[in-house]
């Protein structure tokens, strides 16, 4: 299957900073990806180059096989604005009708107002909307051209959890329609519920890059730190994954602590904690580089 | 989508929106008509004089449209990369030649509208005369020769930051309007600045209005400059709006 959009060695630095450092990604058709990572990481930035707003530094994105700072090539893309920013003077059916006024093919007004809960407000001025009515006029503007790719840059930030699930489910079903959909998030849960396939940014590179079960146990995790005059025997404990300062990352936290009384080893000040997912990643590029 | 269907709509709905904060278009309505009214009204010499009275509500009107297109044209852009609804309007498949010239119909549209109340009071207060058909010619005139300042407050939008935008488009049209001879005639100008002055779009401008209000002979360079400043001036535009990512911190 061709890829929907690639990204080829792509760098894009912002002054001193890298946001992005060389980074080979393929979007296939027909699935969900997650991009998951900490603030900062890159993902808005991978977003933009996409969506032809930011100009890579080096290497090269293709969007259906274009430019994609051409205008002509997004006309099968959809996105949402940031922040949900949209002009507060004009009225919901006015700013459905001016993004759809852009592709050939649009879902007609009612349509899209139908699928995404909007119908009561289109005579409504956005402005006079809730945070989490414009969210979902926002994510409803992603649709509005029949994309057959999605960007949609942390979607769901600051609704309440049923309001998360409505729009969860609206997404599902605009894919059983046949969109490909890229989100982005920080909230595991959201990524877990919605994707099939993740990619991991973290310092502006790809840490990981798999299905989502496969991912989700890197995230399972967990840190257990303890001083010790026998650190390094402890450390050589079995089950022990890897040794970060007076930290040890373990699979299964029970069978470790009970591994280490059993030792007779001398410890004090036990901790033990889950591994958040940025914790996870990050340790995966450290570990990383460590081997490299 | 064609690129003119798609300029009508960018047009259309940015005008909605400028309606549904008249606090904006009060404001342009209301400077130019002071400043005609404590600039040109007072002197009786000019007002009372037919010739002159024309010309200076004329220069008044070069005066107010070069003001205002550089303002919102300028400062409206430079507002609008900050938020982030124009970067997600670059995400569309709209050409930037459509958003510069949906600018131009609706902006600009409201910036001509700013001349009406000039108009009404070089009419009643002044002895400056024009049949309706120059008032016509007139205002055609103006909105070509407001091209050059509305795409150069659009390159100055897309360079700078609100707030240096603000401080150079302040520098600029006062520079161009005194250097143009809308504050003083040119023919008082000393005789460098009057021969520098035919290189700046105000007094081409200016020249031009006089031309297409009162007749008589058009100097060349006239038309030649306001052709090379609009096609100079949207070529930066576009290179400027194609090169522009918003705005960013380091």
């Amino acid at each position: 299957m061709t890829p929907l959009a690639t990204l080829d060695h792509v760098t894009r630095r912002f002054g001193d900073l890298v946001a992005l450092d060389d980074v080979s990604l393929a979007i296939e058709p027909g699935t969900i990806l997650g991009l998951l990572g900490p603030n900062g990481a890159g993902k808005t930035t991978l977003l933009s180059l996409l969506s032809g707003r930011r100009r890579v530094t080096s290497g090269t994105v293709r969007l259906f096989g274009g430019d994609p700072r051409e205008p002509r090539t997004r006309v099968g893309l959809g996105s949402t604005p940031q922040e949900t920013a949209l002009p507060d003077a004009l009225r919901v059916r006015e700013v459905i009708d001016f993004v759809g006024a852009h592709f050939p093919q649009r879902v007609p007004t009612g349509e899209l107002a139908e699928e995404f809960g909007l119908t009561e407000l289109l005579r409504r001025q956005v402005g006079s909307l809730s945070g989490g009515q414009k969210r979902r006029l926002s994510v409803a503007l992603a649709f509005v051209g029949r994309p057959r790719l999605v960007l949609l840059d942390e979607p769901t930030t600051g609704l309440d959890v049923d309001a998360r699930r409505t729009l969860w489910a609206a997404l599902r079903r605009q894919h059983e329609a046949g969109a490909t959909v890229v989100l982005t998030s920080h909230y595991l849960e959201e990524i877990a519920a919605l994707a099939e396939r993740v990619v991991v940014v973290g310092q502006g590179r790809v840490l990981a890059d798999d299905r989502l079960d496969a991912v989700l146990g890197l995230a399972g995790q967990r840190l257990v730190s303890l001083s010790s005059p026998s650190f390094a025997a402890i450390a050589a404990l079995p089950g022990v994954h890897r040794v970060e300062g007076s930290t040890l990352v373990v699979a299964d936290s029970d069978r470790f602590v009970r591994d280490l009384v059993a030792s007779g080893l001398p410890f004090s000040d036990l901790a033990v904690r889950g591994a958040t997912l940025e914790e996870a990643f990050l340790s995966l590029t450290t570990a990383q580089e460590v081997a490299a | 989508m064609s690129t003119i269907a798609l300029t009508a709509t960018h047009a259309k709905y940015t005008l909605i929106e400028t309606i549904r904060t008249p606090m904006a278009i009060i404001g342009s309505l209301v400077f130019p008509a002071l400043a005609l009214l404590f600039f040109v009204v007072p002197q009786r010499v000019v007002a009372d004089d037919p010739v002159y009275a024309t010309q200076a509500i004329v220069s008044m009107s070069v005066f107010s449209v070069m003001v205002g297109s550089l303002f919102s044209f300028g400062l409206n852009t430079a507002e609008a990369r900050q938020s982030p609804w124009d970067p997600y309007l670059r995400t569309l498949p709209a050409p930037g030649i459509a958003r510069v010239l949906a600018q131009v119909l609706s902006t600009g549209l409201i910036t001509l509208v700013s001349l009406v109340p000039i108009l009404i009071i070089g009419a009643i207060f002044t002895s400056a005369s024009a049949t309706p058909l120059q008032v016509v010619l007139g205002l055609l005139a103006i909105a070509v020769a407001a091209l050059p300042f509305m795409f150069l407050g659009l390159c100055i939008g897309y360079a700078f930051s609100m707030k240096a935008a603000i401080a150079i488009i302040q520098v600029a049209f006062f520079a161009l309007a005194f250097a143009g001879g809308l504050f003083l005639p040119p023919q008082i100008l000393p005789g460098w600045l009057e021969v520098l002055s035919r290189f700046l779009p105000s007094r081409q401008a200016r020249e031009f209005v006089i031309w297409a209000v009162q007749g008589g002979a058009l100097e060349w360079w006239v038309p030649v400059g306001l052709a090379a400043w609009i096609v100079a001036l949207l070529t930066l535009t576009l290179v400027l709006y194609r090169r522009d990512e918003g705005r960013r911190y380091r």
